[in-house]
Formats: structure tokens, C-alpha cells, sequence
């Protein structure tokens, strides 16, 4: 049951093949089976059957939604009402979140079952889950291998099947990287697609959360309950929402692909670079036309970057005190001593580091040097994404430069871990929609384990539905996303 | 290196954030590190470039001046770490 598509799952439910209860309890009892990737922070065992029942109920009455009854899990980013909320972090561990984030209200209105909260580096600060406070997620597909981050849980979940979507957040990657490591579809939507509230903020001109399924078509549907406007995120854009599943199957000739040169040089896996040729061949067969193109700003996303984020982040976190929820300290002296000791206990180590580099970005004196100047190349970044995508319709790129590296691999220096974002970056910083699909397993010059690979489709400004036709149609010739890592069966 | 132990002593008062002594050296690289990787920002010429806040150039929406939110205080307090009378509780500040 825990292979089948949404739809299959939805096609089950109405004929009564099984119940919602039935397939809640076969996914906890997965769940139990797989405890070691430590996928989840924490299972709502009791609240998603008491969900499922009532699912049952409203497919009997004829009023569910494709998403009735289906059980998937929530980044524990999400603030879910009455359940601990902890985005991977000592300082939330004992947060329970008064209210629900927007995401979680409108899946639980379409019926949706929540089996959890899941594993992520702390405030979304990470490449490879290991920044968690409750360890690392690992990757289905070689337990040795890091998930990507920092929705890891997400990716783990959703590739070894113990859940059947999974939503993600992706500030710089998050999203597309872990999917690219797992073998899952993963979208990141345009900036202002899906509402922020109640999502923790990280850098709040930057996340955006999205779906994280086993195919475009699940991603669809998906995407579907979670995007729209929100009055109560200040960011979220007033733009229709079109029926993603629609134009899945809408033929693909005559698409112009861009292919970035800065994208394809030295440092790219060989091993990658090959099976993005036999993608790019494939989208050929199917039409497309591929062109290269040059986009020199790109090189600059990294540093512009983690100016941009660092400086939000230090201000966003600014509200993790220890006054009134989260972690405090015990027997504080003072009050400078309440929070500086609150915060130095309850942060790890990735997340000090970008507070303190975006307190420096924004001090007097810096301000200008750092985060305005960040902020102009952002604009030109943008601008080499504009003129290329008026030339083309979508640019594909490879999300990683090389296959999940092992844990404890790149911890000692981060500069080395941040430098894994290079292909996913930039469309933060461009604030447009892209998807990560699975497009090849295979092992790296070290002679690794076969792993899976990633392929990146970046659209234009709210062509999410374009984006999952071009995904889908891939996904119609080849089999890549249906392959499932041994054990998991 | 970029930035001296000194530096982020003060930097991490500036931010509140309790740091141990013996990780500052670990710190300081990693943060000099961090700002040598920025400094390849300065290659690029961004003379008259419009800094860019928001991804579609949207600004800050207006609301009416109606009361939405209804008054929680209670609720939001069960999860605070010290409350007194609907009260949060710090050490005290004045003598």
C-alpha cells in the first residue's frame, strides 16, 4: 500500500478496497519498523487514527477530496496546534505550538492524515539533517549517506515509504537537495506561493515551503491543497491558483530548455554530468530543444547568499529569549545572563555561526558593505534569470554537484557544506519555482553505492503547473522516481 | 584571519548569544572563513543597482483597521517558562 500513488490510494478508499484507518495504521506500523533512519521527531499515533476515522466518514458521505484519507507528515517547522513543534532544535524541544501554521490548517481540511512531525537540521540550517538536535535522518538508499537538509526527514519519509507526501521548506535548497539525495520529486514553489504563516521563519525573504512526493502527479495534488493566498503572511501574493493536474500530460514539443554553462563545468560529478545528458536526450525524444545559454552572475549566489540569509536569520531568531516559551536557562542571575545563556544552550553550532555572521552584516559600519551590497547583486542575479528565461522556457540544471555524501563527511568545515547549494541558490535569491526529480542512480568515482540523482527544472514566476507537466512527462517515459531502495519494497 | 577572538566576543554580545571561551578560536575561523567567501561579492560592480528586498517587488500590503486577533493570553502562557498572575517572569531588573 505504501508504493501506491495518491490517486491509487483515493481510488481504493472510495471502493472501500481498504480504509483510512487501514492505511494510517499500515504507515505508523512502517513508521515503528524503520525507527533507525529517524525520519520523525514525533508520531501523532492517536490523533492520525482518531483523523483517519473521521476521514472514513466523510468518504462516505461524498464530500473528500483527493487528499481524504491519505496519510502524509508534516517538517517539523510547521506549527501544529497542541503537538510539539520543535523545528529540530533543543531551544523548541519543549514547544507546543499554539496554533496552526496555514499549510497544516489547509491539509487538515482536505482531509489529510497527519502521522507526524518530521526530522530537520535546527531552523532549516543545513545541508545534510546532521545539524538536528535529535541526530541524523538517513538515507534510505545507504544508511551511511546523509538525507540532504534540512527537510531530510521529509525526503527519508516519503523514499522509504513511511509516508505518502511530505511537505518541505527550502530557504536555499532544503527541498530540492534531500529529494535529489532520495530519489522523491520535490518543488519549490515561487516566493509568495504558499503562505508562511506559522511556518518558523528562517530568512523570511527566502522560504518558501513546497510539496515532496514520489512523482510530479502526487506533487501536484499536493501543491493544490497548499498553495493560495494568506491575509496572514504579508508576503503572500494575490495570484490565481490554476488546477496543477490538469496540464500534466500536455506534450512537450517544441520546449526550449536552457542549459546553464556555469551549471555544467568542473565540479560536477561525472557520474551526474552523465545522466543529465541521458535526461536532456530524453527530453529531446520528447520534443524539446535544448540551447545553451550563460547566466555569469551565478557564481556570486553563494557569498550574496549566506549575506542575505545570515542577516535575516539573525533577526528572526532574535525572538528565541527564553521569556516567553522555548528553552531557558537554569537559575539566571540577571536578565542579560537569562538570555544569553537561554540562547547560548539552546542553539547548536550552524545556528550560532549564522547569528553571529548576520549581527556582524548588519552592525554599524558593515551594513553597507554586506547586506546592501548582497542585496544589489541579488537584483542582478534576478536579472540574469529574467533575460534567460525570456529567451527560454524553463533552465535545467543538476541540483547536486555530486551523489549524498556520508555522515560525519563535512561537518569539520562548513564552508565545504555550503558550497553542496550551488545549483539550488540562486533560486531563492531569483524567488522562482523549481522542481528536483529523480533522473538516474548510479555510483561515484570512489565506487560508491548506486545513488540516486537529481535533475532541476527552473520556471518562471508562478509556472508550477508548467514545471510538473515538464516533470510528469519525463516521469511518463522513464522509471527513475518509481525506483525504491532495497529493504523498502 | 579576517576577524580576531575579540571580534566575536563583541559581535556575540551584540547578539545576545552565550558562547563558550573554549570555542571561540573555532568561531573565528569559521566566521573568517564565512566573510573571505563574502569579500568575492566585491568583484562585481553594483553602482547604481537597486537593491532587491522582495523577489516580485511587491510592497508591504495595508489592511483595514479592524480587530482580528482575540485575546489569548491564558492559552499562550501555558507553554512560557515562568508565569505569575498572567505575568512572564525575568529576574528582577530594578532594585
Amino acid at each position: 500500500m505504501h508504493n501506491k500513488t495518491i490517486k491509487e490510494l483515493a481510488d481504493g478508499l472510495r471502493s472501500s478496497e481498504f480504509s483510512s484507518v487501514e492505511l494510517t495504521q499500515h504507515f505508523l506500523g512502517r513508521i515503528k519498523q524503520h525507527q533507525h533512519l529517524n525520519a520523525y521527531i514525533t508520531v501523532t499515533e492517536d490523533l492520525a487514527l482518531q483523523a483517519a476515522q473521521a476521514a472514513d466518514e466523510r468518504i462516505t458521505s461524498g464530500n473528500a477530496t483527493l487528499l481524504t484519507g491519505i496519510p502524509i507528515a508534516q517538517k517539523d517547522i510547521f506549527c501544529t496546534l497542541g503537538v510539539k513543534t520543535s523545528c529540530g532544535s533543543k531551544m523548541l524541544d519543549n514547544f507546543i505550538a499554539p496554533y496552526n501554521a496555514t499549510v497544516v490548517e489547509k491539509l487538515n481540511q482536505a482531509g489529510s492524515i497527519m502521522l507526524g512531525k518530521l526530522n530537520m537540521d535546527e531552523f532549516a540550517m543545513g545541508s545534510s539533517n546532521e545539524n538536528s538536535y535529535y541526530g541524523v535522518a538517513k538515507n534510505p538508499w545507504d544508511t551511511k549517506a546523509v538525507p540532504g537538509g534540512s527537510s531530510g526527514g521529509s525526503a527519508v519519509a516519503v523514499a522509504a515509504g513511511l509516508a505518502v507526501c511530505a511537505t518541505g521548506t527550502d530557504t536555499g535548497g532544503s527541498i530540492r537537495q534531500p529529494a535529489a539525495f532520495c530519489g522523491i520529486t520535490g518543488l519549490k514553489p515561487t516566493y509568495g506561493r504558499v503562505s508562511r504563516y506559522g511556518m518558523i521563519a528562517y530568512a523570511s525573504s527566502l522560504d518558501q515551503g513546497g510539496p515532496m512526493a514520489r512523482s510530479a502527479e502526487d506533487a501536484a495534488i499536493l501543491l493544490q491543497a497548499m498553495a493560495g493566498f494568506d491575509e496572514k503572511d504579508s508576503t503572500s501574493v494575490d495570484h490565481p491558483v490554476p488546477d496543477y493536474s490538469q496540464a500534466l500530460n500536455t506534450p512537450l514539443a517544441g520546449l526550449k530548455i536552457g542549459l546553464p554553462t556555469e551549471f555544467f563545468g568542473a565540479g560536477l560529478s561525472r557520474n551526474i554530468a552523465t545522466d543529465l545528458d541521458n535526461a536532456m536526450n530524453e527530453y529531446r525524444r520528447l520534443g524539446a530543444e535544448i540551447i545553451d545559454i550563460s547566466m555569469p552572475t551565478l557564481t556570486l549566489a553563494i557569498p550574496t547568499y549566506y549575506v542575505i540569509a545570515s542577516a535575516e536569520c539573525s533577526s528572526n531568531l532574535s525572538r528565541f529569549d527564553g521569556v516567553r516559551f522555548g528553552y531557558r536557562c537554569e537559575n539566571p542571575v540577571d536578565l542579560a545572563d537569562l538570555y544569553t545563556r537561554s540562547r547560548g544552550e539552546g542553539f547548536g553550532k550552524e545556528v550560532k555561526r549564522r547569528i553571529l555572521m548576520g549581527t556582524y552584516a548588519l552592525s554599524a559600519g558593515y551594513y553597507d558593505a554586506y547586506y546592501l551590497k548582497a542585496q544589489k547583486i541579488r537584483r542582478l542575479i534576478s536579472d540574469d534569470f529574467k533575460n534567460a528565461l525570456s529567451k527560454v522556457d524553463v533552465i535545467m540544471s543538476p541540483v547536486t554537484p555530486a551523489n549524498a555524501f556520508g555522515i560525519g563527511e563535512k561537518t569539520a568545515d562548513p564552508i565545504q557544506m555550503y558550497l553542496e547549494d550551488l545549483y539550488t541558490i540562486a533560486i531563492n535569491l531569483a524567488g522562482l519555482p523549481a522542481i528536483s526529480i529523480p533522473a538516474g542512480l548510479s555510483a561515484d568515482a570512489k565506487g560508491s553505492t548506486p545513488m540516486p540523482v537529481g535533475l532541476q527544472i527552473i520556471g518562471n514566476y508562478f509556472a508550477e503547473a508548467r514545471l510538473l507537466n515538464i516533470a510528469h512527462c519525463y516521469q511518463q517515459v522513464t522509471d527513475w522516481h518509481r525506483r525504491i531502495p532495497n529493504g523498502f519494497e | 584571519m579576517l576577524l580576531t577572538t575579540d571580534d566575536v566576543k563583541k559581535i556575540a554580545q551584540l547578539a545576545r548569544l552565550g558562547i563558550e571561551n573554549h570555542d571561540l578560536d573555532s568561531y573565528t575561523k569559521d566566521l573568517s572563513g564565512m566573510l573571505d567567501l563574502m569579500t568575492r561579492m566585491n568583484g562585481l560592480d553594483t553602482k547604481n543597482v537597486q537593491p532587491m528586498a522582495h523577489p516580485l517587488d511587491q510592497t508591504q500590503r495595508l489592511r483595514a483597521d479592524a480587530v482580528t486577533e482575540f485575546n489569548q493570553r491564558g492559552h499562550f502562557q501555558t507553554i512560557a517558562p515562568q508565569v505569575e498572575e498572567g505575568l512572564y517572569l525575568v529576574p528582577k531588573v530594578i532594585e
